[in-house]
């Protein structure tokens, strides 16, 4: 287990260095757009003055170099600052540096509401798709697996704005069942929040369930050719229980590496599904905080976006190891 | 996805106040008797992340209609029909030279903490606007007060710096909210004004939620919805969608694409009215070829304004006449002779500039209105039968107005108007003001720029109206500004709500104040 902890411990650096990169890539990327936020919070009215001001006010006047060491300074001590937004607004009301609403407190409950979507979606999809994977290698080039893949490969081909408009019109307009609107607040209650998510959930199931499941039937197909399936057949054993005791476990590396993979994708890239839903996760404070140019926000979402998918595949590598005898026994 | 909703429209623009001009009247509507309760749900596109209760901050639809439309009170108030009338000032009166105002305020009001409304409270929520390092959209309108006076506790004398007839009007600006003295700080924080509804719950850019307060001065004629939920919906299709299925009972900004399909629900009513808000070419008139007039009135004729208002507005929407002044306005000339499009015309003016054809270069940006650059591409092609040519320039959104406008000699842009002829002329085409777009200040526009010093003092109806069909006039025919058309207000809502006989045309959702105005049938 030594080489487990060891493991653990180098992807966790090279992890942070990762998300060092990603930060300076983010704001230089940022900086490189037209426009910054005293122009694009002002409009119509940026006056040169006016622009001058705000700039002064948020240290945009600043070299680039000087305010990326600045707000590496903040992030390393934990501080991810204020937004710029709330920072031209406090300046507005006079309000003290201590009274402002930080980055953190802004992202925290859209990221909680993303979290629990996604936790959602998971909740449906693996198990959906794990099903039908190991359904569709046990019929495969059947009818049954015929239908499956059209339809999963149907549903993850479509633009996924296109996947929501059609689950509205079957469960929101044509059979009112479900609330096509799904604009979650805090104090709903759980089943309220769960009615509410269904929706939004419902259309990520169909978007990620065909990767997974396919992924999960092909790894089984693999394996199936191997001698010692084959010795399993020869023994008698029904097909079920060979892919479910003797292939499935051989083949779970793959599928933990695609679940992973997914899940990362259901943190990160759920911001359409969230604005034709109305969802108020962190995609679109997100985009959002692009369009205005707010940098300490933009920097304190990517940085979440990139811990996602680094713990995530983290965690996906060490279940791989675990659920490997060979690789969790080196020689 | 909002691009109406660029903080710039209303940072630009409407405030209220519709000097006795039209409310669009609706017929077929039922005009059941009002009555309280229900709760009214909107899906408002407009909505930010950095949204607060300052009014001075206010510039898209979703606070504005929250804050002014149902937490907070101005001085006065542009009723549906047009007419000012008091809010929390019962009455007013100016000296014969408008310069020296006296505004009885109403008794026995309180704000929502319980604080009584007062003398200081209209004082102090005024100084909030040219306090240190503020930046508010209302500071013109403030700084032009010399003095304020607290006469009683319920009267306040205001003297301005110079005469001023559209004063009263001025203070139905919708950045100048009503905070309780002293606790100005508290208010912005928690949303503490005298409005017929207080708050309950506010997620900036998502989810407001406020309850009518037991008693208010306008019980009786407003406020008949027991609560207001207002989620912030700026995509268009989700929010026709969220109206569609019943999940609210009604939204702003409808999508000019899918009215029809609206329309043809009998659950849902689309109200349109034509406000001021209007969309514009403006020439910087202090750059060749734009310094002659007769380029300018070439320019004019050159432009098919009905093609404009069916193709970039689908019809929603009014030709309009090269001057800012629109049908909410108190004096729009509506007689004026119409510019329209006339190639022979463009050519003979052209000839008069000595020229016999013309290459000029238009920047456009769908920041400025949405179809901008189509509009600019229509524009091409008709001005193209009368020898101009058109370079249209797409220009990126991002910047459009810190690095084309005001900047380009000719661009696209958009005004959402003024409540009053002086405020929008003095605040775009006064010689001299920072949003001067068409820099029309030289030789050619002195009699323009006398007649605004002069209907800005006026206190008599006729004489102002004289004064201000004379200055639409001039602008119309040799102006520096392409002001093709008036674009609509077009919002709907659900058939089970009811309305008055008049919807406000000042601004969106009748006028902003759907919340106080409409009820349940």
């Amino acid at each position: 287990m030594g080489s487990v902890a060891r493991i653990i411990l180098q992807r966790l650096v090279l992890g942070l260095l990762t998300l060092l990169v990603v930060s300076i890539v983010i704001f230089t990327a940022v900086n490189m757009l037209p426009g910054d936020f005293a122009q694009a919070i002002l409009g119509q009215g940026a006056t040169p003055e006016a622009v001058d001001a705000i700039r002064k006010d948020l240290g945009l006047d600043q070299p680039l170099v000087v305010r990326y060491f600045d707000w590496l300074a903040g992030a390393l001590r934990g501080d991810m600052g204020s937004s710029f937004a709330q920072a031209n607004f406090a300046s507005f009301v006079g309000a003290e540096a201590g009274e402002r609403v930080t980055v953190l407190d802004q992202i925290a409950p859209r990221f909680s509401n993303t979290m629990f979507l996604a936790t959602v979606t998971a909740a449906i999809a693996v198990p959906i798709s794990l099903f039908l994977g190991v359904l569709a290698a046990l019929y495969r080039n059947s009818v049954f697996d015929r239908a499956a893949n059209i339809f999963t490969l149907t549903s993850i081909s479509s633009p996924e704005f296109f996947l929501a408009y059609i689950l509205i019109l079957f469960l929101a307009v044509l059979n009112p069942v479900l609330p096509s609107l799904s604009n979650i607040f805090e104090g709903m209650t759980f089943a309220d929040r769960l009615e509410k998510t269904l929706l939004p959930a419902l259309t990520l199931t169909l978007v990620v369930t065909a990767h997974m499941m396919r992924m999960t039937r092909a790894a089984i197909i693999n394996l199936l050719a191997s001698p010692y399936i084959e010795m399993a057949r020869l023994k008698g054993i029904s097909p079920m229980r060979v892919i479910v005791r003797h292939a499935l476990p051989n083949a779970l590396a793959p599928i933990i590496n695609v679940v992973a993979l997914n899940l990362a994708y259901l943190i990160t890239g759920v911001v359409v599904i969230e604005v034709v839903f109305v969802y108020p996760g962190i995609g679109q404070l997100f985009v959002d905080s692009v369009k205005i140019r707010d940098i300490p926000v933009v920097q304190a979402c990517c940085l979440i976006f990139a811990a996602a998918y680094i713990l995530l595949n983290l965690m996906a590598d060490i279940l791989s190891i675990l659920s490997n005898p060979r690789l969790r026994h080196p020689k | 996805m909002t691009r109406l909703s660029r903080r710039g429209l209303l940072q630009t623009g409407a405030a209220a106040g519709v000097l006795g001009a039209m409310g669009t009247r609706t017929f077929g509507a039922s005009h059941s008797e009002p009555k309280r309760g229900g709760t009214l749900r909107m899906g408002i596109a407009g909505a930010n992340t950095s949204d607060s209760w300052d009014g001075r901050t206010h510039s898209d639809s979703y606070m504005i209609m929250m804050a002014h439309g149902c937490v907070f009170d101005c001085l006065t108030e542009v009723n549906a029909a047009g007419e000012l009338v008091g809010e929390l000032a019962e009455s007013w009166e100016a000296s014969p030279d408008a310069k020296v105002w006296t505004f009885n305020l109403r008794q026995g009001v309180t704000f929502h903490n319980g604080k009584p409304f007062g003398a200081d409270d209209v004082i102090e929520s005024l100084q909030m606007h040219v306090a240190e390092g503020a930046k508010s959209a209302a500071k013109p309108i403030v700084s032009a007060i010399a003095e304020m006076k607290k006469m009683s506790d319920h009267q306040v004398q205001f003297t301005l710096e110079a005469g001023n007839a559209d004063f009263p009007y001025l203070m139905s600006d919708y950045h100048i909210l009503m905070f309780p003295a002293g606790q100005v700080q508290e208010a912005i924080a928690g949303g503490i004004g005298t409005g017929l509804y207080k708050v309950e719950s506010f997620d900036p850019g998502v989810r407001t939620v406020v309850s009518r307060v037991d008693s208010h001065y306008k019980d009786g004629r407003a406020g008949w919805f027991d609560s207001i939920e207002a989620i912030a919906i700026n995509d268009s299709t989700a929010r026709m969608n969220a109206l569609m299925t019943g999940q609210v009972d009604a939204v702003n900004r409808v999508d000019f694409k899918t009215e029809p399909l609206m329309r043809a629900n009998p659950n849902v009513m689309i109200f349109e009215v034509t406000g001021n808000q209007h969309f514009t070419f403006p020439m910087l008139t202090n750059v060749a070829p734009f310094n002659d007039v007769n380029v300018r009135k070439a320019l004019k004729f050159a432009v098919n304004r009905q093609e404009l208002v069916d193709k970039i507005l689908l019809g929603h929407g009014a030709v309009a006449n090269d001057h800012p002044i629109g049908p909410a306005n108190q004096f729009y000339a509506r007689d004026l002779p119409q510019n329209s499009y006339d190639p022979d015309k463009a050519k003979f003016h052209l000839k008069e500039a000595g020229m016999e054809n013309l290459t000029i270069d238009l920047s456009a940006s769908d920041a400025a209105f949405p179809g901008a650059v189509d509009a600019a591409q229509l524009y091409q092609a008709s001005a193209g039968a009368a020898g101009i040519t058109i370079n249209v320039i797409q220009e990126p959104a991002d910047g459009y107005w810190s690095n084309v406008w005001l900047k380009k000699p000719w661009c696209a842009c958009y005004w959402s108007g003024r409540a009053t002829e002086d405020w929008m002329f003095s605040t775009a085409y006064e010689a001299g003001v920072p949003w001067n777009d068409s820099q029309w200040d030289s030789e050619d526009s002195a009699r323009f720029q006398e007649l605004l010093l002069l209907g800005r003092a006026e206190l008599d109806t006729d004489k102002r109206r004289e004064i201000y069909h004379e200055m639409q006039a001039i602008m119309s025919s040799e102006g520096g500004t392409i002001v093709p058309m008036y674009a609509n207000y077009v919002d709907a809502a659900s058939s089970k709500l009811a309305h008055g006989p008049d919807i406000g045309n000042l601004w969106q959702m009748d006028g902003s104040r759907i919340a106080e105005r409409w009820w349940f049938a």
